[in-house]
């Protein structure tokens, strides 16, 4: 047995490289109650409310499953289709011997101070399962709330779909709306297995007072394809996270996207590595930042490690009139016969585009409101109608915010 | 009307636009003609209100109004539409959007697109990857939207291929009231009278007087206008000697 808890203890005080140091110590992590919801009806109008910000429906139209957990407590977690496991992955550990090897087995437990924590202080988190073969249209939803003050809420979830599965999973992360201050630590672990597809979009939706560290890690199997879409348009104080996917197979296939709002005083670190370890395989990370006084850093790494393989990555940052953005693009190729290739632009909103929307009659806010929302609204491909409606309403909502 | 007083125009250091005079009244339509870096896009760009066009001197009225300095969208509500020779991508903004835009939202984007045969670009990014003749169908499709009283084409007909050549020539025709059919209720005097849509056209190869009958033709040479007569016979003139005659009346 990995000695899991003795490699956490060793990495308590261990700073991670990248984002801002954060003292643990002033976050609570002691457990909050929350009662168990048969109906997710019952809550409050309010939470109602955020959560459907973050794509997370308590009415559960047009969904294959639903988790939800409050501060530290599993408030619902149920699956509607056959096929499709949806379990707290405190439950999953104790009933289920095969999710203890998919447990820490692709991020490391001693990574950092924050994976430790999450290793020492578990408040659950989701384990979500397509078995083999089944084909889950619907996407399962997942939420991830947030309403304890100064509360560190620390949490594990993974996600395998079996071999020729497909699944589609909606995640919010989301603060109770009076909520300023909090620690979210997230460690996700992705198993996308032969001919297997996942897509997974996650939306964030945070305070300004909101420290934020996400660790995770994924791999697809010959023929599968992993979506890896990131969304979070809403202030944050420090928000830190680089999750890599190992593509393992032969044929297989990883696309990231994100989309990136940075707000006054905030600050975000957002990027994604993709390594490509078998012939075939191929590889997309597009990002899309904009900012309007926050600091934004966007970084992507593509590793080719062998031949016949190819992939491209893209960063765009556009500066409204305040904050920065750095763009970190990096290639590697290990060896010939990789295609591997990047572009990178930041910059302001070209002067030319607003005058040629104001001579169509636009006012000078209108043609700038327009070229924004142009912008953050990229095609993501092999997404079901439901995410893109998620995604387009994420966008409209924070461009009339913005300007 | 536009009418345009002994202006000036610089473009950073460059003075780009001598004293230029031009009058245009309610439906007219004037041909601009010039060699490569005459001033003519820059004069199109003036009157439309691009602000890196620094009117240094002069005036320009339209309808009435001082437009000297009143910005580009403004211009836009009072009627001023143009068809740029190359306008910029807008990522993530669609041809649909852009027909909205001009319109208001008050036309059938659709049965536009189908009348210049643009169809299947409505859902693209607008100009993203267009070629040189899809841009002209595209802006005159924008322009179909938007209805202005005065249109500026710069050089609506280079790099449009022969097919579609006469769909621009006649688009652009019936934009400017000047096409020609029969209809029971006006005679062609009439409706010639009843013509209220001003155009100034920029040509390079001369293609598009094939197309749209025009009340004068003007030369544009090192940012002044040198000539003024019948747009044919300025054609014919250039085509035989040369711009390099213009050098001559210019002094
Ligand atoms: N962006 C620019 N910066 C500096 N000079 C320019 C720029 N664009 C055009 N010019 C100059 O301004 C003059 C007029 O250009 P333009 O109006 O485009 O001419 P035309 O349309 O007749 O070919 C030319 O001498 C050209 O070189
Ligand atoms: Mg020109």
């Amino acid at each position: 047995m990995r000695d899991l808890e003795g490699k956490a203890l060793q990495a308590k005080g261990k700073k991670a490289k990248l984002g801002r140091d954060i003292d643990l110590d002033a976050y609570g992590a002691e457990s909050v109650s929350h009662d168990y919801m048969e109906d997710l009806d019952a809550l409050s109008e309010g939470d109602k409310k955020r959560m459907i910000l973050t794509g997370v429906d308590a009415g559960e139209m047009d969904r294959s499953g639903t988790y939800v957990q409050k501060d530290t407590a599993v408030i619902h977690a149920h699956s509607r289709h056959e096929g499709l496991e949806v379990i707290p992955i405190r439950e999953a550990l104790k009933e289920s011997d095969w999710v203890k090897d998919y447990y820490w087995n692709l991020v490391a437990v001693d990574t950092d101070k924050y994976t430790a924590r999450a290793q020492l202080e578990l408040h659950d988190g989701y384990v979500i399962r397509a078995l083999a073969g089944s084909k889950v249209i619907y996407p399962v939803q997942a939420c991830m709330y947030l309403e304890k003050e100064g509360l560190s809420q620390n949490v594990h979830n993974i996600i395998v779909a079996e071999e020729g599965s497909e699944l589609h999973i909606i995640t919010g992360c989301a603060t109770a709306p009076h909520l300023q201050r909090g620690l979210h630590i997230g460690v996700s672990e992705f198993y996308v297995k032969k001919n297997a597809k996942l897509s997974f979009t996650m939306i964030h939706y945070w305070a300004e007072e909101m420290m934020v560290r996400a660790r995770s890690v994924g791999i697809v199997e010959e023929g599968g394809l992993f979506l890896n879409n990131y969304i979070c348009m809403k202030p944050v104080k420090s928000l830190q996270m680089y999750p890599t996917t190992h593509l393992a197979g032969k044929g297989a296939v990883a696309r990231f996207y994100s989309l990136l709002v940075g707000s006054p005083g905030s600050e975000m670190d957002v990027g994604g590595r993709i390594i490509l370890k078998e012939t075939d395989t191929r590889a997309e990370i597009i990002s899309r930042a904009i900012t309007n006084g926050g600091d934004i850093i966007v970084r992507g790494d593509l590793i080719g490690e062998v031949p016949g393989v190819k992939a491209h990555l893209e960063c765009r940052g556009l500066i409204l009139n305040k904050g920065s953005i750095h763009a970190i693009p990096e290639l590697q190729g290990k060896v010939g016969g990789v295609e591997l290739s990047h572009e990178a632009a930041v910059g302001r909103i070209a002067q030319e585009e607003i005058l040629y929307l104001m001579s169509r009659g636009l006012s000078e806010d209108e043609a700038t409101a327009t070229i924004v929302r142009g912008f953050l609204s990229v095609d993501i491909p092999g997404l079901p109608p439901q995410l893109k409606a998620e995604i387009n309403r994420a966008v409209e909502q924070s461009d009339k915010e913005m300007m | 009307m536009l009418q345009i007083d002994d202006l000036q125009v610089k473009l950073g250091d460059k003075e780009i636009l001598k004293h230029i005079d031009l009058e245009l009244r309610p439906g007219e339509t004037h041909i601009l003609f010039g060699p490569n870096g005459s001033g003519k896009t820059s004069l199109l760009m003036t009157i439309m209100g691009y602000p890196q066009y620094r009117v240094t001197g002069g005036k320009i009225f339209f309808k009435g109004e001082d437009i000297t300095h009143m910005p580009v969208d403004m211009r836009a509500r009072l009627g001023i539409g143009m068809s740029y020779q190359r306008p910029p991508t807008i990522n993530g903004v669609k041809t649909r959007q852009m027909i909205q835009i001009c319109s208001k939202g008050n036309v059938d984007a659709d049965a536009l697109a189908e009348k210049v045969n643009f169809s299947e670009f409505l859902e693209r990014d607008i100009n993203a990857g267009f070629s040189g003749g899809e841009i002209k169908r595209s802006e005159l499709l924008q322009l179909m939207a938007q209805c202005p009283d005065l249109l500026l084409f710069d050089e609506p007909e280079s790099g449009v291929d022969l097919e579609n050549i006469s769909l621009i020539g006649n688009t652009i025709s019936q934009l400017l009231q000047r096409d020609f059919k029969v209809n029971s209720k006006k005679t062609q005097k009439n409706r010639r009278k009843e013509r209220t849509r001003m155009g100034l056209i920029i040509t390079h190869t001369g293609f598009i007087l094939d197309y749209v009958t025009a009340d004068k033709g003007q030369v544009l040479y090192e940012g002044v206008l040198t000539c003024t007569s019948h747009p044919r016979e300025i054609f014919t003139c250039i085509s035989k000697v040369g711009y390099e005659e213009c050098v001559r009346c210019a002094i």
